[in-house]
């Protein structure tokens, strides 16, 4: 079954956790119908959401999924807290176990912080996103997006657009995905593709066009715009032209394409209104998806009563 | 391990499994007089397949015309069971399916066992999640004693005394290839059920 205290990343799952992690999800999805959308599994355990960036959907979607198995929830707004006067992020991991928190959901702007908290503490520790590295809920909801909407994953071709080189959501997606057994292409300005990325098996390309044709999913990653300060790109403009996905490349692709986004949108820049409300986007479900999913990795890690 | 020394006796056969599931179902329709407003929810895994079972024999025995006029339902507790949290690997969690509203319905829990009358409590929980049923009763094919909390099944296929270390298990065709209710010793001491 599932033999993890947390979740850190994709990248050291195997396809069959991956695959546990998506059928659990199901009967929490299913879950949202009903008029009573709580099960009182985790009544008593208290789930921290440490944000060390500014969140409102990802740390919304853990506060509902803790709250509908009946955990209590803490939001630690970093902003207000003892951090800015100083304390280190293991003496905060520390005195909020002391508070007897189970889970402590963390984001950070550097690589490996939930590692470092799951070295040192007893909590169960999830990654909600840390630096370039991972975004492991994410990486989930979007493989379950992709299995509910075409019934299967490996064989799928599956095109990543924009910043890979900052993107965690890349990351995390690009491991499920080849470890589910699509097929990745990615697709951007040479400045924000990493290097050496083809040695993850995945297809690089710099002509969004050329990309788009026969893919069965785009991902479209959101850009930030404080990378065109860094001269990683020359002009929003530009990146509009080359790499906007918008309403004349979505009819180049596969009439049955799935548009996808992690969120929050840029209208007008990595997406245009058009695609964005459109019958293949389905990004309103990714946040759907995301909740029943992060149910299930808050389910699976409660087992192992020697370790909570 | 423990199999080695581990006596199984068969103390039901596949043709007494069937008169009773018959028995069963009878037992029920004569009590409500009809099946209307009848909801048989099964608990899985077996608990399903019994449930399925008994409405099958309520149309072989012409209690109802059509299967579909009972109400059928699934139901999966472990996100209710209360020992969640002590346990080591969170169990798989099956499909839970009750496609209408139990409000003012007659409800028919079925099991495959009764023990301590644990997963009936959250069983029980979780239907009141879903709507104010007129009433609950549980049908169980087996009833082995030792319960541990005030929990009373309404209609008993057969009672079984035993002791706590020995384990009932029902097979059913549909999950295990078989129809037989085996008892077994475990001879090491760690039971479970």
């Amino acid at each position: 079954m599932f033999n993890h205290k947390d979740l850190l990343d994709l990248e050291h799952l195997d396809k069959k956790e991956i695959e546990l992690i998506l059928e659990t999800a199901k009967p929490f999805k299913s879950m949202f119908t009903r008029s009573i959308k709580k099960v009182p599994t985790l009544r008593g355990k208290t789930v921290v959401n440490l944000f060390y960036e500014p969140s409102t959907r990802t740390r919304t979607s853990f506060e509902i999924a803790s709250k509908r198995l009946s955990a209590d929830v803490v939001n630690v707004a970093v902003a207000n807290s003892s951090v800015v006067k100083g304390e280190s992020l293991i003496d905060t991991g520390k005195v909020l176990e002391a508070m007897k928190a189970d889970f402590i959901i963390i984001r950070h702007s550097l690589a490996g912080a939930p590692a470092i908290l799951a070295r040192n503490l007893n909590a169960r520790i999830i990654n909600a996103g840390d630096g370039f590295h991972e975004h492991p809920t994410q990486g989930l909801l979007d493989m379950y997006t992709i299995l509910e909407k075409k019934k299967r994953i490996a064989g799928l071709k599956v095109l990543l657009v924009g910043d890979i080189l900052h993107s965690r959501v890349a990351k995390s997606n690009i491991w499920a995905l080849k470890k589910m057994g699509a097929d990745v292409r990615v697709v951007g300005p040479p400045t924000l593709i990493p290097p050496a990325i083809e040695d993850f098996g995945v297809k690089v390309f710099y002509d969004l066009d050329e990309a788009l044709k026969d893919v069965d999913v785009i991902n479209i990653l959101r850009i930030q715009l404080e990378r065109q300060q860094d001269n990683l790109f020359p002009s929003v403009h530009e990146y509009v032209a080359l790499y906007q996905m918008n309403g004349d490349r979505l009819r180049l692709a596969k009439h049955d394409v799935l548009i996808m986004h992690p969120g929050p949108m840029n209208r007008g820049i990595e997406i245009s209104s058009e695609v964005a409300d459109s019958a293949a986007a389905v990004i309103n479900e990714q946040v759907t998806n995301g909740i029943a999913v992060r149910m299930a990795v808050l389910y699976l890690l409660s087992g192992q009563k020697d370790k909570i | 391990m423990a199999e080695m020394h581990d006596a199984i006796k068969v103390v039901m056969t596949k043709e007494e499994i069937s008169r009773t599931v018959k028995r069963l179902a009878a037992e029920i329709v004569e009590k409500h007089g009809n099946v209307k407003n009848l909801v048989i929810i099964g608990i899985q895994t077996r608990g399903v397949h019994l449930a399925r079972r008994i409405i099958n024999e309520m149309v072989a025995a012409q209690l109802t015309p059509s299967a579909d006029d009972v109400a059928f339902g699934k139901l999966d507790i472990t996100l209710y069971r209360d020992d969640i949290s002590t346990i080591s690997t969170t169990p798989l969690i099956r499909e839970t399916e009750i496609p209408f509203d139990i409000t003012d319905k007659k409800i028919i829990l079925v099991d495959d066992v009764v023990f301590t009358g644990r997963s009936i409590r959250a069983a029980m929980d979780e239907l009141m999640d879903f709507g104010r049923p007129r009433s609950i009763e549980l049908a169980v094919l087996v009833d082995r004693g030792h319960r541990e909390l005030p929990i009373e099944p309404n209609y008993v296929g057969k009672k079984f005394v035993t002791a706590r270390e020995e384990s009932i298990s029902v097979e059913l065709e549909e999950v295990d290839g078989q129809d037989r209710i085996v008892l077994k010793t475990i001879s090491s001491g760690d039971a479970h059920v």
